[in-house]
């Protein structure tokens, strides 16, 4: 009785948190930002169901596939998003109008994938906003 | 059995159906193809949660094994397009 409710619980709470990232990627206003809303609370829904599902069956074997689903979109969901982000920066996806800091621009070579260290002037010091 | 737990996976299940549905209209809209891998992504998510409802729901502890499934092709499908986009794989987006 009070497994179910604690996995009623858990399951609400990680539906809730998917609801949050589907709106955060439906309403933000660039690539970076959808990204940053649904890499972490995505992760974060997904755990909260596989502990409502260890809770529900309580037996070891389902407790350790679930815990392996965890710990799997834990540490391929940030690589994941590492490699879109970049991806997308490579190609030169258009960033938000209010976008405050591109540490980058103006100090990488988009055609040779090289980037200029800080210790050198960048070539367009007009591009290189502090 | 018409327990609190029924409800929650009554509530569960139309959560994540909307969520489904908002992440649908971005992978439509795009503008751009990283914007569409994302969607993408948040999708296999999202059916990641379902599938650990219908577990729950039906009491077959087997569909655990396809949510493990379920969540490495999602990132192995998500660094396949990194690279492409990032090799200069054609695209027609814009």
């Amino acid at each position: 009785m009070i497994t179910e409710l604690l996995s009623a619980v858990f399951l609400l709470a990680g539906c809730f948190f998917m609801l949050v990232a589907a709106l955060g990627v439906f309403r933000m206003p660039d690539l970076l930002t959808r990204m940053h809303a649904t890499t972490k609370s995505g992760v974060l829904g997904a755990g909260l169901i596989m502990v409502a599902a260890m809770l529900f069956f309580s037996e070891s074997s389902v407790t350790l596939k679930a815990l392996a689903v965890m710990a799997f979109t834990t540490l391929t969901s940030p690589i994941a998003a590492h490699t879109i982000g970049r991806a997308g920066y490579f190609i030169g996806v258009p960033l938000w109008h209010k976008t405050v800091k591109d540490e980058l621009k103006g100090r990488y070579d988009e055609e040779n994938h090289v980037l200029n260290s800080s210790n050198q002037p960048p070539k367009d010091p007009k591009n290189n906003v502090k | 059995m018409n327990s609190i737990l029924d409800y929650a996976l009554l509530g569960g299940f139309s959560i994540l159906s909307v969520a489904l549905l908002l992440s649908m209209v971005r992978l439509l809209k795009g503008p751009s193809l990283p914007d569409r891998v994302v969607a993408l992504e948040l999708i296999a998510s999202i059916t990641v949660g379902l599938i650990g409802l219908y577990a729950i729901r039906s009491g077959k502890d087997a569909y655990i094994d396809v949510t493990m499934v379920l969540a490495l092709t999602a990132f192995l499908a998500a660094i396949g397009f990194a690279r492409y986009l990032e090799k200069g794989g054609n695209r027609d987006d814009h």
